[in-house]
């Protein structure tokens, strides 16, 4: 059976993605965000094994809590797709059951090569929703931001949309980073052009992460950055067309 | 009879049956809370003097006003007014607001202290009638006691008795007042007088004959009290002020004459309902006037008040009275008891803000109207004033018209009591397995001399076994020790109103309990899955453990550790069984603490799951703070566990969350809460207190507690006015799990 590398599990997510949720965090990612609240999941090598059994077992002991808010599971990270072998197997399984399955990703392992989309392809049938960050609309800002450039990601959000599967794009905003009206709009106006979008989440920027940054001993370049105010919250939510 | 006119005839009207009534004439309400009223002029004058009398009484020092001469019965003290033009309901305990009753007849000596320690002087006559003349429960009791039962009350394995404060926990069916009016309620209990003389005359029937004559007694005084405030409740009510009136007296009768650590209310607002309904049919009431009834109701639930001491209030911290109200449920037939009523109750959360009393508690069905869940769960995040209480697990049990009485623990109304027995600390007990006897903190013999442990390690088997001789040594002397308290409290202290409205025959329980059950669960873990040292005195006593390894925590839904807990609570189910009780009351158990699990565990020793000597428990069947990593889910499944069967008074479970947690939007909060206690309750959960704040709030209100009057947080159990708790309390409800996301 195939295995996944987890960082932690959350029985009680109620911010991601409808209802109650079970939240798998992946172990590894691949971006490098300056304002990542949990960069204890970046290491491809750390974290603990466990099957696919294992979780599903959980998730059922669970279901009266999931199908009473109309939960599920989601799967986040670090990065979900990187292993999406293990998705494959996790969701297909979740289906048979009846569980609502969600992918909380920023789309950064996403390609057009056969291979992938192949595998992609397979993953998505197992799939409910998709929580899709777009962390930023101008390609060198995200570069600056994630250490990788955008196009491929937009693509992937084009790709889903082609597919109709149902997104709920996130943004996270962070003043002086990803909070000018100017890429708001410009975010905006690329979300217009898919239409399988049923959400759109302002998520405010927090600190609450940056200890781990500490212990792992890297430097946290964002410390004189704070939340963004109630208004710029508002105003990005105005221009993204989030409720 | 004309008072009855509108109302669907039935049985209820031959004979005693509040149920039948309330079964033919409710009006079950699906809808949401748009049809409620807010505060009307004078509801919120009244409660603005209310906050006012609060200020000062804080500034006071905690009582604002005590008699320190006149006795409290229900005829003692005259009528007393907040603002006699404002109020639509009427009656205090004394002759007026915020001034607390002289109650001696549970003990003189603490009715002393608890006037001394704010500042009161007990009148030396009153004094001298009950230390000379008239003997009280406490006295009773203490003439009793073994001196093992001193030594295990003294050493804290056996705590937080009710022998020197009122056992409480009695529901009288305060609505027969207002739907048969006194006088038939007379005659009903002459009557089953009569019948009780007619057979042999044992001590149990001369003491049955005596307590129906107090109960006459009784009904006869709430009269005389509620024609002091120019009422006749001899007939039955006629409208819907009068119900909650006349209730509301029977009410207040047992409170002017009992101090009962929970006096609790029962199940009110749905019978009310039933007059309130039939007055705005009638067009004689308004929706904006039945909600000021409501208001003004439990505007005076809130102002219960009763005089306790020091310790006392360190084990039930902030001044709690337990008027706890039972809202909701199903009705056996299938149709929901839910009714505008019981939104109603709750908007008053709105009207007045929030406040700990009444303890406003869902009997939480699955089957709930979803409107009505929605706006308990909504109300719950706005005030953190609710509890949750599973009516499908209940009510397969107590039927359709059972209230709950204190905090967890169900009871039919009118046909079934309880003695309130406090709880004894298994992790001591552990530990005096594992010491033979020895009280690992006083270092005296408390319990049985058995031999202890004398190996340098601990084997799970070795301590098991000893941990079970030791439980079935405390079961025998816990039970023994209620027998001697419930028999001085019904010798010296009868509830002689609440009583009066009971049935002749009533069910009585023995409400046994467990304290430190998570820390047990969680030492005997330690010993099973890992490795634990013992460190020695010099008199060999083991003080301290050293575990090497990680094991298996309760409160993660793990089964190596969870079958543990649920263990323990069967075998003390089992060995409560073994014991004759006192009036042949079945045995039950709870597991909750209140706010207890501070004092026991200030005075239990170090424990094997690396818990340090003095620190908390965790309070009722909740894991211990941040032992609990896998997320509410897995906390919440692990509580559920524990069988209700062998816990029939109730296991507590406390659960508190950030807002930001439970969801994004106030939609996404209501419907997860929703989704939680729907998924909780399905997983044969009891009990559920939910908080929704932040932790930063708390600790402000630490700081400045005058910005935080109504600032208010469920405990174990029930709810308390955070500003109102010992600052020793206050760090405890810090310091535990606060569920949060990132």
């Amino acid at each position: 059976m195939v295995t996944g590398r987890i960082h932690s599990i959350e029985t009680f997510g109620a911010v991601d993605g409808p209802g109650l949720r079970y939240i798998v965090f992946m172990q590894g990612c691949s971006l490098r965000c300056l304002y990542c609240h949990n960069a204890d999941t970046w290491k491809m090598k750390s974290g603990k094994e466990i099957t696919v059994q294992e979780i599903i077992d959980e998730v059922l002991d669970y279901m009266p809590f999931f199908e009473a808010s109309s939960g599920g599971i989601t799967v986040s990270g670090g990065e979900a797709l990187l292993q999406i072998d293990f998705l494959i197997e996790l969701f297909k399984e979740c289906k048979r059951h009846g569980i609502h399955t969600t992918i909380d990703t920023s789309g950064g392992p996403f390609s057009r090569r056969p291979n992938y989309l192949n595998k992609l392809d397979e993953l998505l049938e197992y799939t409910d929703l998709i929580l899709l960050d777009l962390k930023h609309i101008d390609s060198e800002k995200h570069k600056l931001l994630t250490g990788m450039h955008n196009e491929h990601i937009l693509d992937f959000a084009t790709y889903l949309s082609d597919k109709k599967i149902p997104v709920w794009i996130r943004h996270v905003l962070v003043p002086t980073i990803s909070d000018f009206d100017e890429d708001l709009y410009r975010l905006a106006e690329f979300i217009q052009t898919l239409d399988n979008v049923e959400k759109v989440e302002v998520l405010p920027y927090h600190q609450l992460g940056v200890y781990k940054w500490e212990n792992l001993g890297l430097e946290y370049k964002l410390k004189n950055v704070d939340s963004p105010t109630q208004e710029r919250i508002k105003n990005a939510e105005k221009i993204l067309g989030a409720s | 009879m004309k008072q009855w006119e509108g109302f669907k005839p039935g049985k209820w009207q031959e004979k005693v049956d509040v149920r039948d009534f309330i079964l033919k004439n409710v009006t079950p309400y699906e809808g949401d809370e748009s049809f409620l009223e807010g505060p009307t002029e004078a509801t919120t004058n009244l409660w603005e003097q209310v906050m006012e009398l609060n200020k000062k009484e804080r500034e006071a020092g905690g009582i604002l006003d005590a008699d320190t001469k006149v006795v409290s019965t229900i005829t003692s003290h005259g009528p007393g007014y907040l603002n006699k033009e404002l109020e639509q309901i009427v009656g205090f305990q004394t002759d007026k607001p915020f001034k607390r009753s002289l109650m001696p007849f549970g003990g003189i000596r603490m009715a002393k202290q608890a006037l001394e320690a704010y500042g009161f002087e007990l009148d030396p006559e009153v004094e001298h009638i009950f230390t000379e003349w008239r003997k009280t429960h406490n006295q009773g009791v203490f003439d009793a006691y073994t001196p093992e039962m001193r030594r295990a009350r003294s050493a804290g394995v056996i705590t937080g008795l009710p022998d020197a404060y009122g056992r409480g926990r009695i529901i009288g069916d305060y609505r027969r007042v207002a739907l048969y009016g006194v006088d038939f309620l007379i005659r009903q209990k002459e009557e089953d007088k009569n019948y009780i003389g007619s057979r042999t005359m044992t001590p149990d029937i001369i003491r049955d004959r005596e307590e129906h004559s107090e109960q006459i007694r009784a009904l006869h005084e709430l009269k005389q009290m509620a024609a002091s405030y120019g009422f006749d409740i001899s007939e039955p009510a006629s409208n819907a002020k009068e119900a909650i009136q006349w209730l509301y007296f029977g009410y207040l009768a047992a409170i002017k004459e009992q101090n009962g650590a929970a006096m609790s209310l029962g199940r009110v607002s749905t019978f009310l309902d039933i007059y309130i309904e039939r007055d705005l049919k009638n067009g004689t009431l308004t929706e904006k006037e039945a909600q000021e009834l409501v208001d003004h109701f439990v505007m005076k639930l809130r102002l219960v008040k009763f005089a306790r001491t020091p310790e006392y209030n360190e084990l039930y911290s902030g001044d709690p009275t337990w008027v706890t109200e039972s809202i909701g449920g199903m009705a056996l037939d299938g149709r929901t008891l839910v009714t505008k009523n019981s939104f109603r109750f709750l908007n008053t959360l709105d009207n007045l803000g929030p406040a700990p009393e009444p303890n406003l508690t869902i009997l939480w069905s699955t089957k709930l109207p979803e409107g009505f869940k929605k706006y308990a769960a909504k109300m719950s995040i706005k005030s953190s004033a609710i509890q949750y209480e599973n009516d499908d697990l209940m009510r397969d049990i107590y039927g359709d018209d059972y209230g709950i009485a204190c905090c967890v623990s169900a009871m039919r109304i009118g046909k079934q009591m309880q003695f309130f027995g406090a709880r004894v600390n298994v992790a001591k007990a552990l530990l005096y397995a594992i010491n033979g006897g020895v009280d690992e903190m006083k270092k005296v013999q408390v319990g049985p001399k058995f031999a202890p442990i004398t190996s340098e390690y601990l084997d799970y088997e070795e301590v098991v076994d000893k941990f079970e001789a030791m439980l079935d040594w405390l079961c025998e002397l816990y039970v023994n020790t209620l027998n001697v308290i419930h028999y001085m409290h019904d010798k010296y202290a009868y509830e002689r109103i609440e009583m009066a409205l009971h049935d002749r025959e009533v069910l009585r329980t023995m409400a046994c309990g467990i304290a430190g059950l998570s820390v047990a669960a969680d030492s005997l873990s330690a010993i099973k899955h890992a490795k634990v040292k013992t460190i020695r005195d010099e008199n060999g006593i083991v003080v301290d453990y050293e575990v090497e390894g990680d094991f298996p925590k309760y409160g993660n839904n793990d089964d190596r550790v969870d079958e543990i807990a649920v263990n323990i609570v069967k075998k003390v189910m089992k060995n409560i069984r073994k014991h004759q009780t006192y009036r042949n009351a079945v045995p039950t158990q709870s597991v909750l603490t209140i706010t207890s699990n501070v004092v026991y565990g200030k005075k239990t020793g170090n424990t094997p799951d690396g818990r340090e000597a003095g620190k908390p428990f965790a309070p009722g069947a909740n894991p211990m703070h941040g032992r609990d990593t896998k997320g509410a889910l897995a906390s919440l499944t692990s509580v559920a566990k524990l069988p209700y069967e062998d816990s029939l008074d109730g296991i507590s479970n406390t659960f508190t969350i950030t807002p930001k947690a439970i969801g994004r939007d106030d939609e996404a909060q209501v419907n997860n809460l929703v989704g939680m206690l729907d998924g909780y309750m399905t997983k044969e959960g009891h009990h559920l207190n939910v908080n929704v704040l932040n932790r930063d709030t708390l600790l402000d209100a630490m700081d400045h507690p005058e910005l935080y009057p109504q600032l208010t947080i469920r405990v174990s159990g029930y709810a308390v006015n955070f500003i109102k708790l010992t600052r020793e309390q206050q760090i405890d409800v810090i310091n535990r799990t606060f569920h949060q996301s990132m």
